[in-house]
């Protein structure tokens, strides 16, 4: 099976404080630690999981800056057979959309019977696999908990509210988007990034896409961002200072109080 | 002139979504004076059922009724839709698992904007809409403006619209079951709902949960957690990581995707406050929340927090309650 997985580099939110700049134009981005989007991780492993039960390979693909290149390399260490960065001034400030279009370019030119994205990445959104589904017409399956290979068609569960699990058949090719805690993503050592360092990941832009600037990029956007911000949330929680014991006998004062302790 | 805005219905065989309710305050917020037209999808009787109760909330309620669609499966519904709306419609859906499945192809498939999981709208002006979201997992906020040119479709967060209580609308429904049919062969076939396994303790009946998050940091650490509900006398439950990681069963989530839990008391340890995590929290529980991350959402919801490490403050904690307790 032929197997693409769309992964995107992202500020690492378990790691980082979020702030935005004074001007709200942008979050501060100094000192950000970035790593690949936590979903796009699981949806890596499922592929090498699925290459390895049924032949084929997989190609993981990112839009992005330079520095996505890292991460290409991350998820090819892990086990991804090739990588490809797609980059260009001409693709900043693309809207889902745009970057649905940039991938699709690059789906255009290969032939995947399965195309991998993640879930849900930093911006929230979870849009972009069911937009390259749509314009790939191809079927879609979101929030995939698990895949099993049945010839030219898979059987697959959606996790749906409730902790229950939707089963459907779906034909092949398709475009799933894929959930956290379908596999247990492999570790990747530093003997695993080493082996890969000096990989030369290939890189398209516009032109090697074949696109041009009417619908990617911020000019082609429907939706802009206009600012970032932090809203007025009223109080929010009463804080508890002073020295860790101190915290501790408030707490449990507190917790006594409302019944916390029985 | 006012915008056309469709409010998607989501009912399990009838009975309406806690949604159906709230994306007519997400509409009228959208625009004021705007036409707020309900649309159901469902098998012959469900659909009734469903319209019938849209009608005590919306003035306008379409119908689209086939056996096939019994189960709402987005790449059955996606296409009808697709053809049904005027042009340039603004269709709401609620961010959830269907909704998520649905909205964004079907925005591609009418050339209309999409904006996923909004909590407010500024309103539509001179054919753009202002929205808020959140971003980099409720961290930072972000206003972003969809171009209206083309319609949109628009995923609103649950529980971030109030919901409309009001009824007594006596509102019309209309079959357009032929104006959106036939249902299409489908490339996904719908097979069965495989209920969630039940697990060896029932968070859900807890007055007082212990629930722990990514910052517990190791499978090791879990026995802390454990230490410190046993002297409390609470239960141990846990976000989404620690479930994917495979630390605790999956009967222990709270979340969208998990359980809903109604505690008295709910101590948020090492929890960030994502809203599929909140989602899951009913009743409005006293919560105390402890983060090392002074920006942590968490802190906006709980009502009580402490900024600091949880594997120093649980077990000093235990130590002191045992202390107590004698
Ligand atoms: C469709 C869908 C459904 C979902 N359903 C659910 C669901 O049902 N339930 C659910 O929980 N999630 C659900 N999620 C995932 C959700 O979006 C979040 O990713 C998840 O809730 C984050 O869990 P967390 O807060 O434990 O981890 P993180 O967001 O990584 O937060 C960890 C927090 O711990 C803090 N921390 C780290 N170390 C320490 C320490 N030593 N002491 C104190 N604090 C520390 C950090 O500052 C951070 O705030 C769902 C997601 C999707 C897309
Ligand atoms: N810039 C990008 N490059 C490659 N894949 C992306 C990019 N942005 C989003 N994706 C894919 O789409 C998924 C969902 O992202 P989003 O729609 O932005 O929430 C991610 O998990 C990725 O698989």
């Amino acid at each position: 099976m032929e197997i693409l997985v769309c992964v995107k580099r992202v500020p690492d939110t378990a790691e980082n404080e979020i702030a935005v700049k004074a001007d709200g134009t942008d979050i501060v981005r100094d000192d950000v630690v970035y790593s690949v989007n936590e979903w796009d991780n699981y949806a890596v492993e499922e592929a090498i999981q699925i290459r390895d039960n049924v032949g084929g390979t997989v190609t993981v693909v990112s839009v992005g800056d330079a520095e996505s290149e890292e991460i290409i390399r991350r998820e090819m260490a892990m086990g991804a057979d090739t990588g490809v960065l797609l980059s260009d001034s001409a693709f900043e400030g693309s809207d889902g959309l745009g970057v649905a279009t940039i991938l699709k370019s690059f789906v255009d030119k290969g032939k995947y019977d399965l195309i991998l994205t993640g879930a849900l990445a930093d911006d929230g959104a979870g849009q972009v696999g069911g937009m390259l589904a749509a314009l790939l017409d191809l079927p879609y399956a979101s929030v995939v908990n698990k895949i099993e290979v049945k010839g030219d068609k898979l059987l697959v569960g959606r996790e749906i509210e409730g902790g229950n699990q939707e089963m459907n058949e779906i034909s092949l090719p398709c475009v799933l988007s894929i959930q956290t805690g379908i596999n247990e993503p492999r570790y990747v050592g530093i003997r695993g990034i080493r082996k890969v360092a000096s990989l030369e990941i290939p890189c398209d832009g516009k032109d090697a896409c074949g696109l041009d600037a009417g619908i990617i990029g911020a000019a082609g956007a429907k939706v802009k961002r206009l600012t970032y911000f932090v809203p007025e949330l009223g109080e929010g929680a009463e804080m508890i200072e002073g020295s860790t014991e101190e915290q501790v006998e408030k707490v449990i004062e507190i917790l006594k109080a409302k019944g916390g302790i029985k | 002139m006012a915008a056309q805005i469709f409010a998607y219905i989501a009912h399990k065989s009838g009975k309406l979504d806690d949604s159906a309710l709230e994306l007519t305050t997400a509409a009228k917020k959208i625009d004021a004076d705007a036409s707020i037209t309900a649309v159901v999808f469902g098998d012959a009787a469900t659909a009734d059922a469903a319209a019938a109760k849209a009608a005590n909330t919306y003035k306008a309620v379409w119908k689209v009724a086939d056996s096939a669609l019994a189960y709402p499966n987005a790449e059955l519904i996606r296409p009808m839709l697709a053809k049904l709306l005027p042009e340039g419609a603004i269709l709401l859906l609620p961010t959830d698992s269907f909704g998520m499945d649905l909205g964004p192809g079907l925005a591609v498939k009418r050339n209309a904007a999409y904006i996923a999981d909004a909590i407010d709208f500024e309103g539509a002006k001179d054919g753009k809409l202002v929205a808020h979201r959140q971003e980099y997992a409720g961290q930072v906020y972000a206003k972003v403006e969809a171009n209206l040119s083309g319609g949109a479709v628009i995923t609103c967060r649950p529980g971030a619209f109030a919901a409309d209580e009001a009824g007594g609308a006596g509102g019309a429904v209309e079959d357009k079951s032929a104006d959106a049919g036939p249902v299409p062969a489908a490339k996904r076939k719908f097979i069965e709902v495989v209920e969630a396994e039940v697990g060896d303790v029932d968070i859900t009946k807890s007055d007082v949960l212990v629930s722990i998050g990514r910052g517990i940091e190791s499978q090791d650490n879990l026995e802390i957690a454990f230490d410190l509900a046993k002297a409390i006398g609470a239960d141990v439950s846990c976000s989404r990581p620690i479930v994917d990681a495979k630390w605790l069963e999956k009967s222990r989530q709270v979340g969208t995707s998990g359980q809903t839990v109604k505690p008295k008391v709910y101590m948020a340890l090492g929890i960030s406050g994502a809203f599929q995590h909140l989602g899951g929290i009913k009743g409005n529980p006293f919560m105390l929340a402890i983060n090392k991350n002074p920006k942590a959402p968490i802190f906006q919801v709980a009502d009580v927090g402490v900024v600091g490490d949880i594997l120093e403050i649980m077990p000093e904690l235990t130590e002191k309650v045992t202390e107590m307790k004698g």
